[in-house]
C-alpha cells in the first residue's frame, strides 16, 4: 500500500511541476491543482497509514491519528478558494492581454528585448 | 477583557473587514472612510496596551478556546511579536489614512482589504502554531492578491498573474515541508517540535532536516531572498503606492518567521540540527544585497527604485538572522523597524512627487517641476538620508549597531566590505534620483501640467510614516533597549518553551 501511495503522490508531483512549468495560463492551473491534489495526498499520510482504525479516539485502542484529516480538510478549502481566484485571473488576464501566455504576449524571437 | 488582549489586534481587522463590508457603510464614500481610519487607529492603540503589558508582565500565552499546547493551538505575544505587531498596525492606520484622499475609490472593497491584510500579517505574528502559521499567510496573502488588482492596468494584471502563481506554489510546498516535519515529530506547536527536534535519531534526522529547508524557501519565497526574489520589483512597483507602503511589512513576515524557526526550533538546543540553514541564509542574503544594488542602481523610476531598497533591507536583515547571537538580533529588530518605515514613506513620497510632475510621473528624469518642492524636497532629504544610514537619522544607528553586531571576523571579512560599498551604492543612486526630480526640469514645458497640490489626509500620513526616522533617533535608548530585550527573550530557549507548554503561568 505504502509503495502505491507514495508512487501516485509522486506522479501527481511530477505531472503539476511539468504543468506549471508550462507557459500558457490554462495548463499552468491544471498543474497547481494536480500540485494541490498531491500536497494533500501527502499530508492525509503524514500520520501514517493504516487500516481497520477507528477514527475516533476512545472507542478502540488502536486509532488513526485525527490531526492530519483536520489538517488536509483545512488545505483542501484553502486551496480550492485558492485555485478559484486564479482561474478567475486567469480569465482576466486572457481579457487585459489578449493571450493566455504567462507573460502576456507570445515571445518574438526577431524582436529585441525591451526593458 | 484584559485576558483576551493578545486576541485583539487579529479579532479587531477581522470585526473592522467585516463590518466595512455590510449595507450602512458599504454605499457610503465618506463614513466608511471615517470608520475605517478609526477601527485602524484602535487596532493599533490596542496593539500597544499589548505591548505595554508584555514588556510589564513577560511573555503573554492565549490559549484559543481554552485548548491548551500543544494540543490546542496558541498564540504567543513576547516582545518581538508584539513590536511587529504593533508596526504592521500602524502602518495600516497610515495606509487607511492616505487612501482616504481618493485612492480607494479606483476599485472596490479597499478598506475590507487593508483591514483583512493586518488580521493576516497580525495572525501570522502571534501564532505559536506552525499550521496556524499556514493558514495566516493564506488569509494575508489573498488579501494582497486582491489588493494588488486594486485600480489596476494590463501591467497590473501580468505582475498579478505571476505573484498568485509563484505564492501558490510556495502555499504547496510550504504545506509539504508541515507534512513532513508533522510526520517525523508529531506535533506542529513551534515550542512542542523545538523540543522533539533534539530528541530525533537515525533517518527522522533526515527527515526533519529536508522538512526545515523546506520551510527555508518558503520564508525565502515570501521575504524575497535570492533566488526567489524576482516577483518582488514589478509586484511592488505596479501595485499602487499606497499598497506597496503597506506591503513593505510583508516581506518583513517571511524574516520573522525564519528569526522564530530557526532560533527555536533549529536553534542552538536542535541537537544534530542545530544552525542547519545558517550557511544557506548567510550567503543568499549576501547576494540578495548585491543583487539589490545593482537594481537600485539600475532603477528607472522612484518605485523601482524602493522596491530595490526593500530587497536590500530583506537581504541586510537575514544576513543578522544568519548571525545568531542576541547582539545580531537586537540590531536586526532595529533595522527592521526603521527599514519598514522608511521604504512605506518613499512608495507614498514615490506617490506625491509622480502626481505633481504629469505624464513623466516618478521616472528619474527631467521633467516638470514639482508644485510643492519645499514640503516633498524636504520629506525626500529626510527619508533619503534614513534609507542611505547616514547620520544623524535612525538609518546610521542601525548601521553602525548591524556592523558591531558583525564584528566578529567570521563574518566582518566579507560583510563589512559589501555593506559599505552596498551603502556607497545606494548614497548614488538615491542623490541622483532626488537631484534629478527636484532639480533638472525641462527647460520647455510642453505639456500644461495640472497643478495638484497635497490632501491634508496624505499629508498627515506622510508626515507621520517620515517623522518616524527622526523619532528614532531621538528616542534611540529606550528602542534599543526594548529590541536587546526582545532579542534575549528570542534566544532565551528554555525559558520561552516553559511557559508557551505550561500556557503562560
Amino acid at each position: 500500500m505504502e509503495l502505491l501511495y507514495a508512487s501516485c503522490v509522486g506522479l501527481l508531483v511530477s505531472c503539476g511541476v511539468f504543468l506549471i512549468l508550462r507557459a500558457r495560463t490554462f495548463t499552468v492551473v491544471l498543474g497547481l491543482t494536480m500540485l494541490s491534489y498531491a500536497v494533500n495526498l501527502f499530508l492525509f499520510s503524514s500520520g501514517r497509514l493504516s487500516l481497520n482504525q477507528a477514527a475516533v479516539l476512545g472507542y478502540s485502542s488502536e486509532y488513526a491519528d485525527p490531526l492530519p484529516q483536520a489538517l488536509v480538510l483545512t488545505a483542501i478549502v484553502i486551496g480550492f478558494a485558492m485555485t478559484a481566484f486564479v482561474v478567475i485571473l486567469a480569465i482576466r488576464g486572457r481579457s487585459d492581454l489578449g493571450s493566455d501566455h504567462v507573460d502576456g504576449e507570445l515571445p518574438d524571437k526577431n524582436k529585441k528585448v525591451k526593458v | 477583557m484584559i485576558q483576551n488582549l493578545t486576541f485583539l489586534p487579529i479579532l479587531l481587522p477581522m470585526l473592522a473587514g467585516v463590518l466595512l463590508l455590510m449595507p450602512p457603510l458599504g454605499s457610503k464614500t465618506t463614513s466608511r472612510r471615517i470608520t475605517s481610519v478609526v477601527l485602524s487607529a484602535i487596532t493599533f492603540l490596542a496593539s500597544v496596551v499589548l505591548l505595554l503589558k508584555v514588556q510589564a508582565d513577560g511573555i503573554q500565552v492565549y490559549a484559543i478556546g481554552d485548548w491548551s499546547a500543544p494540543f490546542g493551538i496558541v498564540l504567543v505575544a513576547d516582545q518581538l511579536s508584539t513590536l511587529l505587531v504593533c508596526l504592521t498596525t500602524l502602518l495600516g492606520f497610515v495606509c487607511t489614512l492616505y487612501a482616504s484622499a481618493g485612492d480607494d475609490e479606483k476599485g472596490s472593497f479597499f478598506h475590507p482589504l487593508v483591514h483583512f491584510l493586518i488580521l493576516g500579517v497580525n495572525g501570522a505574528f502571534l501564532t505559536g502554531d506552525a499550521f496556524n502559521l499556514f493558514v495566516f499567510f493564506e488569509v494575508l496573502l489573498i488579501a494582497s492578491y486582491s489588493l494588488l488588482m486594486h485600480g489596476g492596468d494590463k501591467k497590473n494584471t501580468r505582475a498579478a498573474l505571476h505573484y498568485v502563481i509563484l505564492n501558490l506554489v510556495g502555499s504547496a510546498v510550504f504545506l509539504i515541508a508541515l507534512g513532513i516535519l508533522y510526520g517525523v515529530l508529531g506535533t506542529l506547536n513551534m515550542a512542542d517540535m523545538a523540543q522533539k527536534v533534539a530528541l530525533l535519531q537515525g533517518d527522522d534526522v533526515y527527515l526533519a532536516k529536508i522538512g526545515g529547508l523546506l520551510l527555508l524557501v518558503v520564508f525565502a519565497l515570501k521575504g524575497a531572498l535570492l533566488p526567489l526574489h524576482l516577483w518582488l520589483p514589478n509586484t511592488y512597483s505596479s501595485a499602487m503606492p499606497v499598497v506597496a507602503a503597506l506591503f513593505a511589512i510583508m516581506t518583513k513576515v517571511g524574516v520573522y518567521s525564519m528569526m522564530r524557526v530557526y532560533t527555536l526550533i533549529f536553534g542552538d538546543e536542535a541537537g544534530e540540527l542545530s544552525h542547519m540553514a545558517q550557511s544557506w541564509l548567510w550567503w543568499s542574503a549576501l547576494a540578495t544585497i548585491a543583487l539589490g544594488v545593482m537594481g537600485v542602481l539600475a532603477s528607472k523610476d522612484l518605485r523601482k527604485l524602493t522596491a530595490n531598497l526593500v530587497i536590500i533591507s530583506v537581504g541586510t536583515l537575514v544576513a543578522l538572522v544568519a548571525v545568531q547571537s542576541v547582539e545580531a538580533s537586537s540590531a536586526a529588530i532595529y533595522y527592521l523597524v526603521h527599514s519598514t518605515l522608511v521604504t512605506a514613506a518613499l512608495f507614498l513620497l514615490a506617490d506625491l512627487i509622480g502626481r505633481q510632475r504629469g505624464n513623466v510621473a516618478d521616472s528619474i528624469t527631467a521633467g516638470p517641476p514639482v508644485s510643492q518642492p519645499r514640503l516633498l524636497g524636504v520629506c525626500f532629504l529626510i527619508a533619503g538620508i534614513a534609507v542611505i544610514g547616514m547620520p544623524p537619522l535612525s538609518g546610521f544607528i542601525g548601521k553602525v549597531w548591524l556592523l558591531k553586531a558583525t564584528l566578529n571576523a567570521e563574518y566582518s571579512m566579507v560583510f563589512w566590505p559589501l555593506y559599505l560599498l552596498a551603502s556607497l551604492a545606494i548614497m548614488v543612486g538615491v542623490t541622483k534620483a532626488g537631484s534629478t526630480i527636484f532639480w533638472h526640469h525641462q527647460d520647455k514645458v510642453t505639456e500644461s501640467v495640472e497643478q495638484t497640490r497635497v490632501h491634508p489626509a496624505q499629508l498627515a500620513a506622510l508626515i507621520i510614516l517620515v517623522s518616524g526616522a527622526p523619532l528614532m533617533t531621538i528616542f534611540a535608548g529606550p528602542l534599543s533597549e526594548y529590541a536587546i530585550g526582545a532579542a534575549t527573550q528570542l534566544h532565551d530557549f528554555n525559558n520561552t518553551i516553559k511557559i508557551i507548554l505550561s500556557g503562560g503561568k
